[in-house]
């Protein structure tokens, strides 16, 4: 196997780079050097830019910035980050942290990619060179995306509005069974005044979970409150079977691990 | 295809090669350089065989570029005896029967490496939490987690 890297200082010439016919970006290598190494010959030149803003985290007004090169284990270890330091430290063991990135994540396809879960119950916005994208328009669309994702951007959640699950089998870390990540906003009553649900490994790519969603609103986070959104927790889901689960176990057990992510 | 030259440090020593664009830093180790001490095990990210210790953290050298690593400092499992001899780390997996057939074993040296760099004295829970991306077939897992405490606990005794 020999892939021919190619290094850029900038993301502008790195995606010039990669309009050429079998090239993928290199970010930590834990998806693309994998695909290599189990003989995707479909990959034979890699293209990664070094431009500094790709390692960048930015904290400002109540928003942060991350760059596509950043790590988990960097998200997970920054004061600022320190709600979505769960969701960083569910990647992999501590060497694939080192490794893997926030861009990376974005491409990982189930029952990969936990973080980009949390990213899309954060609303988070996809930096490329061409634009930004709302989070859900980049994944329904991100194997035919060419541009390098330089960044995203969200809102940092308020003290205790974010929650995240992950479920596997392997202690402490394994291969998700699935993935919750949700912002759930009280009012002074308790009610739910707004609700954003991402689940992982339900589809092909993580999805949101809009009818319970819309099912928790005006409800409290108590056993009987949130068993309207629980019933429908599985709608629109297509989970696949893989080694890790079936298709039949994910759907039943969603609603138990939802259920139990919002009464925590 | 054109070489490429990458030059690090590998344990403490200046490393220079010619290799192929695009070979892993576990290919260049073992079938360049010579340091066998990294194993390819999955070549998938998955069992932690292969770690090494690169500018300080812990990497998985299937997945890693060598060329990304120019002027990198890297430590192997071959790379912590010193004049012959072993490292506590190394000593603790003897003495605690932690290795089996052993294939795991200079992976699992590596993440304990750097997690007694970093915390000297770790409780069990960071132990495991520490080894959680090296998978060992063997022993299961126990004799390996106490062999970390064992040589943390011999580098505590010999600091005081």
């Amino acid at each position: 196997m020999a892939l021919a890297l190619q290094t850029f200082s900038t993301v502008k010439d790195a995606n010039a780079a990669l309009k050429s016919q079998g090239t993928r970006y290199l970010g930590g290598g834990t998806l693309v050097v994998r695909a290599a190494n189990e003989g995707d010959v479909s990959v034979f030149g890699l293209v990664r830019s070094t431009e500094p803003s790709l390692s960048t985290i930015t904290i400002s007004g109540g928003k942060a910035r991350i760059g596509a090169s950043v790590t988990m284990a960097v998200i997970a270890r920054h004061p600022d980050l320190a709600p979505l330091a769960r969701a960083a430290r569910a990647v992999g063991g501590p060497a694939i942290r080192n490794m893997a990135t926030v861009g990376g994540n974005l491409f990982a396809p189930t029952p990969y990619g936990d973080f980009t879960v949390a990213l899309l119950a954060l609303d988070a916005t996809v930096s490329t060179d061409h634009g930004e994208l709302p989070i859900e328009e980049f994944l329904a669309s991100r194997y035919n995306s060419r541009g390098i994702v330089t960044a995203v951007s969200f809102a940092i959640p308020a003290q205790g509005s974010f929650r995240f699950l992950k479920i596997s089998r392997v202690k402490p870390k394994g291969v998700s069974v699935l993935s919750i990540a949700a912002v759930v906003e009280q009012a002074v009553d308790g009610a739910v005044s707004s609700a954003r649900i991402a689940l992982g490994c339900m589809a092909d790519r993580p999805l949101r979970a809009i009818a319970a969603e819309k099912a928790l609103l005006g409800k409290k986070l108590t056993r009987d409150g949130i068993a309207p959104a629980l019933a429908v927790a599985r709608d629109g889901t297509s989970p696949a079977t893989d080694p890790i689960a079936s298709a039949w176990y994910r759907n039943e057990v969603l609603p138990v691990h939802l259920g139990r992510l919002l009464l925590a | 295809m054109a070489k490429v030259p990458v030059q690090f440090t590998l344990n403490g020593s200046e490393t220079a090669e010619f290799i192929d664009s695009g070979t892993t830093l576990l290919n260049a180790l073992r079938d360049k350089i010579g340091d066998t001490s990294p194993k390819g095990g999955c070549h998938q990210g998955t069992c932690g065989a292969c770690s090494v210790i690169i500018d300080g953290e812990l990497r998985l050298s299937c997945l890693t570029l060598a060329e990304t690593c120019d002027g990198a400092a890297i430590t192997t499992t071959s790379g912590l005896s010193q004049g012959g001899v072993l490292h506590p780390l190394q000593r603790a997996f003897l003495d605690a029967f932690a290795t089996q057939c052993g294939f795991c074993t200079p992976g699992m040296i590596m993440a304990a490496k750097v997690l007694l760099d970093h915390t000297p004295n770790p409780s069990r829970d960071e132990v495991v939490e520490a080894l959680s991306g090296n998978i060992c077939r063997c022993t299961g897992y126990e004799p390996i987690i106490q062999a970390v405490l064992l040589a943390a606990r011999a580098n505590s005794q010999n600091a005081a």
